[in-house]
């Protein structure tokens, strides 16, 4: 094998069962192209179909896991070129793949994850006429946010950015009867793209400076000093951007509560465990970028912590189920953009805590998903109570998601939390605090809006028996079926052991070494580890106690109470974000529009009627052209003669 | 005459069209019979053009399958044509429409009077004429078919189409010729330069080029406005653009597909081969000028595509931004940005040109223009719906879809040399997102609505009971399906593998750079 640069990491040819790597993203593109083009002759086994392309890409994705455990460290990173994408002269744009440790980390999560979220799917669409089209959709995404975490340049990375784009604009807008359905897929898709913009600018940049954009060349480059310092922190301002669309962070966080009108399997697969992470993926894949750079990685950490923030406020607040698990996922990726902000001691937490949050958000949304589904597709949690008697599976294995987010200790969301406030605190100085106390105040919002979805869904009163659904039916909830349970029961029991696995004897930071460098260990901390635990524990206490004084102990009324307090109604409109986007975006625009179209029907095509007065003798003689052609053949001619005379003139005294 | 074996193929190119729309022409008695011929001769029209491009070597010289012929002794002029890469790809572009327009205009309904037989031989006479526009390599013949182009579309305007053709006919008309006329002094002047430098009058390209770059900036200038008129016209750059929403609103489908899809690219095809390399130092000098108009189109087009209330209207907003667009990568000077703007040329022709086609299905159910009278029509044609926003999709440039290669080109390669223009440019992505999903979730999303698909048409029509829609609405038929399918293998295969027209293209490209005398901004680094 040979090595590819001399930089700081060494990029191997990709060989051996690693070279097969193609594969992985094949199986579900092949799986959508049938499914979709299929139409309804595949309607009868399109769903199995679907779920047989991922399972094997998962499996395909554990061989290769094990292919490179078994190599060198230093042999790990390895680079796949299957053909030339874009050649134009110094533009060499490779379709090929990046295989190390990050995208092999990343694959399994999408495949696993995935296979889990088809499986239970298949029981989630069985009433749907178009499940097999689901499917389709469903396979889409998972080969195109294969494209992105495998891809080796930041063009093929965008290839599959924009392909999850897509598939996520196809499933947001499924159920197409109803036209919110269809309002927040615009919205998603155009939030995105905003961010889209921000990606491809720092494309941009990067050819212009470096003559690449495949990540070995950048990478070196950015090693060997090449990019100035202004330069880097515009390239990971730019990047921020795109992260910051794709991962619902602040302030492009709007789309991703609206998200929720997509069919739940999607909101868990795609709007929590995988495609909204890409934010993270793009800026640890980048780490050589925003190692250089502190500015850019100071303004990464500000954006992480005003986010976490947001998201929990404003999840304190909502009564739709769905909606509060969305912005916990904000919230909870506020967290991951903040680890990785703080550069070689955050970038493997980032990961860890985003491996962690696959598997309990996943098992979460596929929870509320059951509950919905015993519920007539209600959502209203003040429509819920006592639940836990009749899905019992449900709500043990919602209790083990619940228990890891709000950071229980030894489970998952305890290990990856607690290390990210303790490398926010080390920071050292005003930057240790602010974002150490951000971090640690999310731990006592989170525990509190999640202790209340509890208590509203699962204990008190059994609201719903006096109760009917919109479309009048009477609620019988009911537990699921096997298909949908055994998916929940396994992402419980990751969301119970993933993070000591990972994280004890730091199992994944070493793994992901060879991409993300060595962890360097936190220092400067003003609290020692014990104790630091012991204050997050103990605001964990203080957040799931106010939640049961304030929601817990006492009946919950069913219709949402309007006389509330300020904050609570700033956090029921989402802090005011949807409007700042209407004031300052929508209405000049449709303004500016509006303008537009008038003046280019009067004006523009006015003035030019003019000129054509002053040739044909008046824009109302326009029509009459037809029958006096031959004069106006002659004038037209005489015009340009006259012209030719000009130019004529014009170049003999030149 | 001067010929190589191969330039035989090109003469063919020429002819065929040209001896077949005499063919249907005559066969004006018998519309089915003249549509069946029509399509054949189309269908030869096209397996020529992939033979023309199996046989062009993209290594070798600048004008291939050259043949040239006297025509007007007196004064030089030689009937004489060949291709280079540009010219290669947007021939195959045409006769790849072509026989598509004419699959799509199958069942159209003709003005009282009209037959299909001249209709498609006005088709064919338009096809022979922009291929010899493209394939001329005389500035004089190139005049000629630039000014006689116009005569078969405006009848293709002004009596086939809409309740306003007459209006449009004339607006385009007036346009293109104002433009031609400004653009024959330039040529007349052309022909001037050469004889004062060589003694004898010339309207020869390939001499032209190597003559007229020696004549003072101030004559280049002057020179260079006179085709830039023409040609921004054509393109159209705003502000210059208000016969093509006009045209396109009022011609049929088939025909708007083809102003917009091959008519409007002679603009762009004209800035690559004749202001560029014959009047390097004005293009230089004006290029910022160029870039203004670039950058202020695709915003304007975009807000007015948004703004539109009819959906041919809405198409020709589209276009203009794109021209922007195209416009841009040319005036940057750098061959990533001109490759991407000729493969933006051919990869326009083929997404527009699927959106057309697929807003003429919609507009063929529902009877009417406006978006307005639609609404949850995904409902009723769930193929139609997908199709139309894959056309959608690539018109938006989606990575994967064909407009994404030559819009990523275009932009990467703009941006070191003219940053705040591609900067503009890039906003102008957002945009285009907006304007289509838009259009997509009114028309198709939601429930079923509108005036086109709820009201009673005539005595026989019932209600389907389960939307409440005109059981007249139903999903492709397989004539359809047939003209979608290879623009969709065309969106999704250039998309995924570009290489053979960038292959191609880039060579032409090169040569272009060199004789205007410009470099790369961005080289080749060391260790590649």
């Amino acid at each position: 094998m040979m090595n590819l640069s001399e930089g700081a990491e060494s990029v191997v040819a990709a060989s051996g069962s690693l070279g097969g790597a193609w594969l992985v993203v094949l199986l579900p593109a092949i799986g959508a192209l049938v499914l979709l083009a299929g139409g309804k002759r595949t309607n009868a086994w399109g769903h199995l179909l679907g779920c047989a392309t991922v399972i094997a890409a998962f499996v395909y994705g554990v061989v290769m896991f094990f292919a490179s455990t078994g190599l060198d460290a230093g042999q790990r990173v390895q680079n796949l070129h299957i053909y030339d994408w874009i050649p134009v002269n110094a533009l060499q744009v490779d379709f090929g793949f990046r295989v190390d440790p990050l995208s092999l980390t990343f694959v399994l999560l999408i495949t696993g994850v995935g296979s889990l979220i088809h499986i239970y799917s298949i029981g989630y669409m069985a009433e749907d006429r178009d499940r097999r089209r689901f499917f389709g959709y469903l396979n889409l995404f998972v080969a195109s946010m294969l494209v992105l975490v495998l891809g080796n340049s930041f063009v093929t990375l965008y290839l599959g950015w924009e392909g999850v784009g897509l598939a996520s604009y196809l499933l947001i807008g499924w159920y197409q009867d109803r036209p919110s359905a269809a309002t927040a897929a615009k919205k998603a898709f155009l939030m995105n793209r905003v961010g889209d913009v921000g990606l491809a600018l720092a494309i941009f940049i990067l050819f212009q400076q470096l003559g690449t954009t495949q990540y070995t060349e950048v990478f070196a480059a950015v090693g060997d000093g090449r990019l100035s310092s202004g330069t880097l922190l515009a390239v990971t301002i730019l990047l921020l951007l795109g992260a910051c669309g794709k991962s619902g962070q602040f302030p492009l966080q709007a789309w991703l509560p609206d998200a929720m009108e997509g069919p739940t399997p999607v909101s868990a697969l795609i709007h929590a465990a995988t495609m909204v992470t890409a934010g993270v993926y793009l800026i640890a894949r980048s780490n050589p970028i925003y190692s250089a750079s502190p500015d850019g990685r100071l303004i990464v950490v500000i954006i992480g912590a005003i986010t976490l923030l947001i998201g929990c406020v404003i999840g304190c607040a909502y009564d739709d189920i769905k909606k509060v698990l969305a912005y916990s996922t904000v919230s909870q990726i506020g967290y991951m953009i903040l680890a990785v902000g703080l550069g070689p001691i955050g970038y493997g937490l980032g990961i860890l805590h985003l491996l962690t949050h696959g598997f309990f958000k996943a098992g979460l949304f596929l929870g509320a998903g059951s509950v919905m589904h015993a519920m007539n597709d209600e959502v209203d949690m003040r429509k819920f109570g006592g639940l836990w008697k009749k899905m019992r599976i449900t709500f043990a294995t919602f209790t083990c998601g619940y228990l890891a987010l709000i950071g229980f200790p030894l489970l998952s969301g305890y290990w990856s939390k607690d290390a990210i406030i303790e490398a926010a605190f080390s920071q050292g100085g005003w930057r240790g605090w602010v974002f150490g106390g951000a971090a640690m105040l999310g731990v006592a919002l989170t525990a509190f809006y999640m202790t209340r979805l509890m208590f509203m869904t699962f204990f008190g009163e059994k609201r719903w028996e006096k109760l009917k659904s919109t479309d009048g039916r009477e609620f019988h909830p009911h537990e699921a079926p096997a298909v949908m349970t055994i998916p929940m029961i396994i992402l419980a029991v990751g969301s119970l052991g993933a993070g000591a696995y990972l994280a004890i004897n730091h199992t994944l930071v070493d793994w992901l070494s060879p991409t993300l460098g060595e962890l360097s260990e936190a220092h400067d901390s003003p609290f020692s580890t014990p104790v630091l635990t012991t204050i997050s524990i103990a605001l964990m206490v203080i957040g799931v106690g106010l939640a049961w004084l304030l929601v817990g102990r006492k009946p919950v009324p069913v219709e949402k109470p309007e006389r509330v307090s300020f904050p609570v109604r700033a956090a029921r409109r989402d802090l005011y974000g949807n409007a700042l986007n209407e004031v300052l975006v929508a209405r000049p625009g449709t303004w500016l529009t509006r303008f537009l179209v008038f003046l280019d029907n009067r004006g523009v095509d006015g003035a030019v009627n003019g000129i054509a007065a002053v040739f044909g003798g008046g824009s109302g003689r326009l029509r009459r052209l037809q029958t006096g052609f031959v004069r106006s053949y002659a004038l037209t001619m005489l015009a340009g003669s006259i012209l030719v005379l000009a130019a004529l003139l014009m170049v003999r005294f030149s | 005459m001067t010929s190589s074996s191969s330039s035989a193929v090109l003469v063919a190119l020429l002819l065929v069209p040209l001896v077949g729309a005499i063919v249907v022409a005559a066969l004006r008695g018998n519309d089915r019979l003249a549509k069946l011929v029509a399509l054949g001769i189309s269908i030869v029209e096209f397996a020529l053009a992939i033979v023309s491009w199996a046989a062009y070597d993209a290594g070798g010289a600048r004008l291939q399958q050259a043949f040239s012929m006297d025509w007007i002794p007196s004064f030089g002029v030689h009937l004489s044509f060949g291709v280079d890469g540009i010219a290669l790809v947007m021939i195959a572009v045409i006769a790849l429409l072509v026989p598509l327009v004419i699959g799509s205009s199958w069942l159209e309904k003709l003005p009282e009077g009209r037959s299909a037989g001249g209709f498609l031989g006005l088709i064919l006479v338009e096809q022979a004429l922009t291929i010899g526009v493209f394939a001329a390599t005389d500035v004089f013949v190139f005049y000629v078919l630039f000014e006689i182009m116009l005569i078969p579309m405006y009848f293709l305007i002004g009596s086939y189409g809409g309740a306003n053709r007459q209006y449009a006919a004339v607006k385009f008309f007036l346009y293109s010729f104002l433009g031609g006329m400004i653009m024959l002094a330039s040529v007349i002047a052309l022909y001037v330069q050469a004889g004062n430098a060589l003694g004898k009058g010339t309207f020869d390209w390939a001499t032209l080029v190597t003559v007229v770059h020696h004549a003072p900036l101030s004559t280049q200038i002057w020179l260079f406005l006179g085709f830039f008129a023409a040609f921004a016209i054509k393109a159209p750059l705003v502000p210059l653009h208000t016969w093509l929403p006009d045209a396109a609103a009022e011609a049929p489908i088939g025909v708007a597909v083809l102003i917009v899809g091959v008519l409007d690219k002679v603009g762009t095809f004209g800035f690559l081969r004749y202001c560029l390399p014959m009047f390097p130092d004005a293009s230089r000098k004006l290029a910022p000028l160029v870039l203004v108009l670039a950058a202020a189109g695709v915003l304007y087009g975009s807000l007015l595509a948004t703004g539109q209330r009819d959906m041919k209207r809405f198409i020709a907003y589209v276009s203009i931004a794109h021209f922007g667009f195209i416009a841009l990568g040319i005036f940057s000077f750098s061959s990533q940005a001109m490759t991407g703007s000729v493969s933006y040329m051919i990869n326009h022709s083929i997404s527009t040109g699927m959106l057309i086609i697929v807003i003429g299905m919609v507009i063929a159910r529902g009877g009417s223009t406006r978006i307005a009278d639609y609404g949850g029509m995904a409902k009723l044609t769930p193929l139609l719906a997908g199709l139309f926003l894959l056309a959608g999709l690539s018109s938006l440039s989606l990575p994967g879809t064909n407009s994404f290669i030559s819009e990523f080109l275009v932009l990467i390669g703009s941006y070191p040399n003219a940053p705040v223009y591609t900067i503009i440019a890039t906003v102008g992505m957002i945009l285009a997102a907006l304007y289509i999903l838009w259009l997509y979730q009114r028309v198709f999303t939601g429930p079923v609505r509108g005036d086109a698909l709820m009201q009673f048409d005539g005595p026989g029509a019932t209600i389907a009971p389960e939307t409440g829609a005109r059981r007249a609405i139903r999903d492709l038929t397989g004539r359809e399906i047939g003209v979608l399918v290879p623009l969709v293998v065309l969106v999704i295969g250039l998309g995924l593998y570009p290489k053979p027209v960038l292959d191609v293209v880039t060579p032409t490209v090169n040569a272009t750079m060199t004789s205007v005398g410009v470099g790369d901004p961005v080289t080749v680094q060391e260790g590649h």
